[in-house]
């Protein structure tokens, strides 16, 4: 095996962290069980990690199946990338063309293969329709860096493919033009994801500036990801009761005022986050609603300091 | 300059804007898009706005229309609603204001009581419409009529004015409301 070959198997391995190392073995599918088997896992990962090298040079494993291992790598670990998304778009009247996924990783890697001399290109199907492709940039002297790929998900029955952030802001014209020719179509719209800005013009929004400081804080507060599903949360609250006025019955009351509140939800973290942006809250929302995924607590008892 | 006038701006040519103030944004953005969906032979503008007084750093065309949107399941929308209300210029209640009511259709989520928007819409004397935003349909036919009376108010209907559409609405409301 090719000396770089093998560094890159190495260094691929060893990314994967010693808990997931069994099941994206096995996702990858190259190795079998009964070579696998043969293995000690529970050896230092260094040391697993040269036998695993051995046991695929052995099989003869190439450079294409190193990049499978780096898309299923990368398949567990997509929440760690930022994607752009673009949206395909269709001129009103044109048919929709039956999508063969062959064909289409065919003329996909044929397009990029000719604008570009040193270019690695790899796919994985994955569920519903979509496709996995790996592509690794090089230039005209040098071979494809293997360390910076650039990942291309897309779903064939929608109009939309997903990039993982590239350094190369220059090839995504390029990328854009192996859908074009491919569809048929007219050329990629970027559209972030997230925040919906309108796309109608005589729709101003005259609190522009108030509603995307709404977004950003609610993204700070509860990130990019779907949050954990949660159907309730409590708060029992316990004061005695405070006045300016002297006297009364409820100031001179020994026991504390109580009071019990209770949210439930099918899914009350993404309903709670959607509040501010819906304008039903103000942003940020209190820290007692917020607070919860970070505690890992849902039952709220507040008292008097 | 922080309080609306109606007749600051010199009018674009066959524009209607329209305004939607209303805490609801979600809401509100479907409804102009309700409206934009329209056919209609003047240009059409949807603004929206959280609340008034309206930013000062945004330029804007002359609103020929607007609507305080309150939602009947939050107190907050109501009060919002009633704090903007002291933003705008008193000849804009000639016809150019009015209130829309979303949210009757589900009762047992009401926090406002019905006769609450009665009565502030009996106070600016100006038409209140019920509709439940949420749902299609419904929202769909307001839409339809927003713009008509946008177009009124805008000055595109020959021979109909907002102060015409005012009265005509007025006279086809319930007499018992003078009793409130």
């Amino acid at each position: 095996m090719d000396e770089t070959v093998a560094e890159f198997f190495k260094r691929t391995i060893l990314k994967i962290p010693m808990a997931e190392m069994m099941t994206i073995l096995k996702a990858w599918d190259f190795l079998s069980e009964n070579q696998l088997q043969t293995v000690n896992f529970r050896q230092r990962k260094e040391s697993l990690v040269q036998d695993l090298v051995l046991l695929c040079e052995k099989k003869r494993a190439s450079l294409n199946d190193a990049a499978i291992l780096d898309i299923v790598y990368t398949q567990f670990h997509r929440h760690q990338k930022v994607w752009d998304v673009f949206r395909m778009s269709r001129e009103p009247g044109e048919d929709i063309d039956l999508f063969d996924m062959e064909q289409f990783k065919r003329s996909f890697k044929k397009i990029l293969q000719r604008a570009l001399k040193n270019v690695t290109i790899s796919f994985r199907d994955a569920e519903e329709n979509a496709v996995w492709i790996r592509i690794a940039w090089g230039s005209q002297y040098r071979k494809p860096n293997q360390y910076r790929p650039v990942y291309v998900v897309y779903y064939s029955q929608t109009p939309y493919a997903f990039t993982s952030s590239s350094q190369l802001r220059s090839n995504i014209p390029l990328l854009g033009q192996t859908f074009e020719t491919h569809n048929s179509t007219t050329p990629l719209q970027e559209r972030s994801l997230g925040l919906d800005i309108n796309m109608d013009s005589r729709i101003i929004h005259e609190n522009r500036i108030e509603k995307e400081r709404v977004q950003r804080v609610t993204q700070e507060t509860f990130g990019y990801y779907p949050q954990p599903r949660l159907e309730f949360a409590q708060y029992k609250l316990e004061t005695k009761f405070k006045s300016d006025l002297n006297g009364g019955i409820l100031a001179e009351r020994e026991e504390p005022l109580r009071c019990l509140i209770k949210f439930s939800s099918p899914h009350l973290l993404e309903a709670l986050k959607a509040l501010a942006p819906a304008g039903i809250a103000d942003a940020p929302l209190s820290p007692l609603l917020t607070c919860i995924p970070n505690k890992g607590m849902n039952y709220f008892k507040i008292r008097d300091k | 300059m922080s309080v609306l006038r109606p007749l600051d701006k010199l009018p674009g040519l066959n524009t209607a804007t329209i305004l939607l103030v209303g805490t609801e944004d979600a809401l509100l953005q479907q409804l102009a898009d309700a409206m934009l969906k329209e056919d209609c032979a003047s240009e059409l503008k949807v603004h929206l706005a959280k609340s008034l007084p309206l930013p000062s750093s945004v330029t804007r065309p002359r609103i020929d229309l607007i609507m305080f949107v309150v939602n009947l399941h939050s107190k907050y929308s109501l009060r919002n609603v009633e704090e903007s209300l002291h933003h705008v210029d008193a000849t804009f209640f000639l016809g150019k204001v009015g209130f829309l009511a979303t949210g009757a259709g589900r009762e047992s989520h009401c926090s406002v009581h019905r006769n609450t928007v009665v009565k502030l819409a009996h106070t600016y004397r100006s038409p209140l419409l019920f509709c439940d935003l949420e749902v299609e349909g419904f929202r769909a036919t307001m839409a339809q009529r927003l713009v008509r009376m946008l177009q009124i108010c805008a000055g595109h209907v020959p021979g109909l004015s907002a102060l015409n559409l005012l009265s005509l609405l007025r006279s086809s409301e319930n007499p018992s409301l003078e009793d409130l």
